[in-house]
């Protein structure tokens, strides 16, 4: 077949005219815009005053922004391999021929379609220290009641199994759709070579399945660097237990919205940015290690 | 692949554990909604109400706008879906298929945006906004978001997977370039647009963030948004808390459970990579 040297086509710029207009107001203009507020001092109404770096001094000595910092590395670094482990064993499970299959499925998608609004509130009065329902399971092995939501070391941990609870089933679906990408061939042959379940798991699935592990790994990481909504929903911001279970997107909301420090707003958002950009360059790094690509 | 017994008994188990960690506190915030408050707060706990108390939900109903609240988020929804996958789909056809100048370097472009947090655009997108005094209105939940590099990039495969022959053979017969994208490829690429559709009609169900800072009526306020508002206002009677949860829960999963192979194919595509 002749290859026939195309000419550009400029009715091209009627279809991206439209996605090409909003990206530039909503997101180009918006980035470059938040970067500049971000080196200047804005209330909620008047104009910006330059303050060249004043906002990241004034962060750098916030306490409670490096506590923010800290519940976000928490939840990131405890949170995405907890999400990433379990969602794996239970894609492998639910790729299983076992009975009841649809049903175990099913049960196990649904958080991923339930408003956060109400798995926070559902699950602040399951903690409920008085008359929650796990309080009242843990009294039955004689564990004291724990104040789940406002006990200044366990605000975090609460907010981690819900975060974990909340992040594994839209993970399942993606390992899954992974898991039944692989080809059968490949169990066959491991099969007539007699090897066994674990040696199968361990020496055909999980490497075959690792390009999705990857992509879950990064999309987990850069989800839990932007949690926000359970703690918003689960704890009071008026409480003791809020402060020790801050993350950087809730401490941007409380500055830049609920106090209207703009300024000082974007530049949280500015060095969240830059946290999630070289976390991600990093996982990308590393990937090249563990990640097979045939 | 076949399993032994032993496997597949361990298997069922740990399945019937998860299913009940998954389902139970569902189960729980319905029985809640049916309790009278003292049964809420009777130590030792109570499991079941004596009488169900279908009232909670008359008394939330009567309450909370919660007809309005639906109403906007089927605006909201539909508005964003809509907009999404018209724009999302003349650029991705553009993308995948014409060729223009600085096509690549505007793709790089967007490609870097995917990548970027949406946190950081909140602050000027609010500004903007509020420039077009459009803050406190059911237009400003749907405007910035009508807009999906993620979406563009998604339906871009599509459109690159559809043979060359067939637009060549249409534009042989005299089809101009907006009717081979809106009569030929449009329809080729349906089950793209239904999984942008579902995975857009997700988020912009499950938004929060936004709809809290552009807005602080309650009623131009999403079921997501204002589901958080009034119990932010109100978190003593748990029964009744547990009653709006479970009307604002409640229509997603039935929708769910009617569509959820497409929910989750949809979902699925997230992870392939192009």
């Amino acid at each position: 077949m002749k290859k026939k040297k195309q000419k550009y086509n400029y009715s091209a710029f009627l279809f991206i005219a439209p996605m090409l207009s909003g990206i530039a107001v909503f997101y180009l203009y918006a980035f470059f815009q938040n970067i500049w507020l971000s080196f200047n001092e804005v209330g909620t109404f008047g104009s910006p005053t330059f303050v060249g770096l004043g906002n990241y001094r004034a962060l750098a000595e916030d306490e409670v922004f490096w506590r923010s910092l800290q519940n976000t590395a928490f939840y990131a670094f405890l949170g995405v391999p907890s999400i990433v482990v379990l969602s794996i064993g239970l894609a492998w499970m639910l790729n299983q021929k076992i009975p009841a299959q649809g049903f175990f499925r099913t049960a196990i998608f649904i958080p991923a379609i339930t408003l956060p609004a109400a798995i926070g509130l559902l699950w602040r009065w399951l903690f409920n220290s008085s008359y929650g329902l796990i309080n009242h399971i843990l009294a039955w092995f004689g564990v004291p009641p724990i104040f789940w939501l406002s006990d200044t070391n366990v605000v975090r941990w609460t907010i981690l199994i819900v975060l974990i609870w909340a992040s594994l089933s839209y993970m399942v679906i993606i390992l899954l759709s992974g898991l039944q990408r692989i080809p059968g061939v490949y169990y066959d042959a491991a099969q007539v070579d007699g090897a066994n379940t674990r040696q199968i798991f361990f020496r055909i699935t999980l490497p075959l399945l690792t390009p999705t592990i990857f992509f879950v790994s990064v999309v987990t990481m850069i989800g839990t660097f932007q949690i926000f909504d359970l703690i918003f929903l689960m704890i009071r911001a008026d409480t003791v237990g809020y402060q020790f279970a801050n993350s950087l997107v809730t401490f941007f909301y409380e500055q830049a919205f609920s106090l209207g420090l703009r300024g000082y707003g974007a530049a949280i958002s500015v060095v969240s940015l830059i946290l999630i950009f070289a976390i991600t360059a990093v996982q990308f790094r590393v990937q090249k290690r563990w990640v097979n690509y045939d | 692949m076949k399993l032994n017994r032993a496997y597949k008994l361990a298997i069922i188990a740990t399945l019937i554990f998860v299913a009940v960690l998954m389902v139970g506190p569902f189960v729980w915030m319905f029985i809640t909604s049916l309790k009278t408050y003292d049964e809420t707060i009777q130590t030792p706990m109570l499991w079941f109400p004596e009488k169900a108390q279908w009232i909670n939900y008359s008394i939330v109903a009567a309450k909370y706008p919660f007809f309005t609240l639906y109403l906007n988020t089927l605006i909201v929804v539909l508005g964003t879906v809509i907009s999404q996958l018209l724009f999302a789909s003349m650029a991705a056809y553009a993308f995948a298929r014409l060729k223009f100048p600085f096509k690549n370097t505007m793709f790089l472009g967007m490609l870097a945006l995917l990548m970027v947090p949406g946190q950081i655009f909140l602050i000027p997108q609010f500004n903007v906004m509020v420039k077009l005094n459009l803050t406190n209105t059911i237009e400003a939940l749907i405007i910035p978001n009508m807009f999906t590099v993620f979406g563009m990039f998604l339906l871009r495969q599509f459109f690159a997977a559809i043979p060359m022959e067939l637009e060549d053979a249409a534009r042989i017969d005299g089809a101009g370039t907006f009717r081979i994208y809106w009569q030929i490829m449009m329809p080729l690429v349906t089950p793209g647009l239904v999984a942008l559709g579902i995975l857009t009609m997700i988020g912009a169900w499950k938004e929060l963030l936004w709809p809290l800072i552009v807005n602080t009526d309650m009623t131009k306020m999403t079921l997501s948004a204002g589901l958080a508002f009034l119990i932010g206002e109100h978190t003593t009677y748990y029964q009744e808390v547990m009653a709006g949860a479970v009307i604002c829960v409640l229509p997603m999963v039935v929708i769910f459970a009617f569509f959820q192979k497409k929910f989750v194919e949809s979902i699925a595509q997230t992870g392939i990579k192009g």
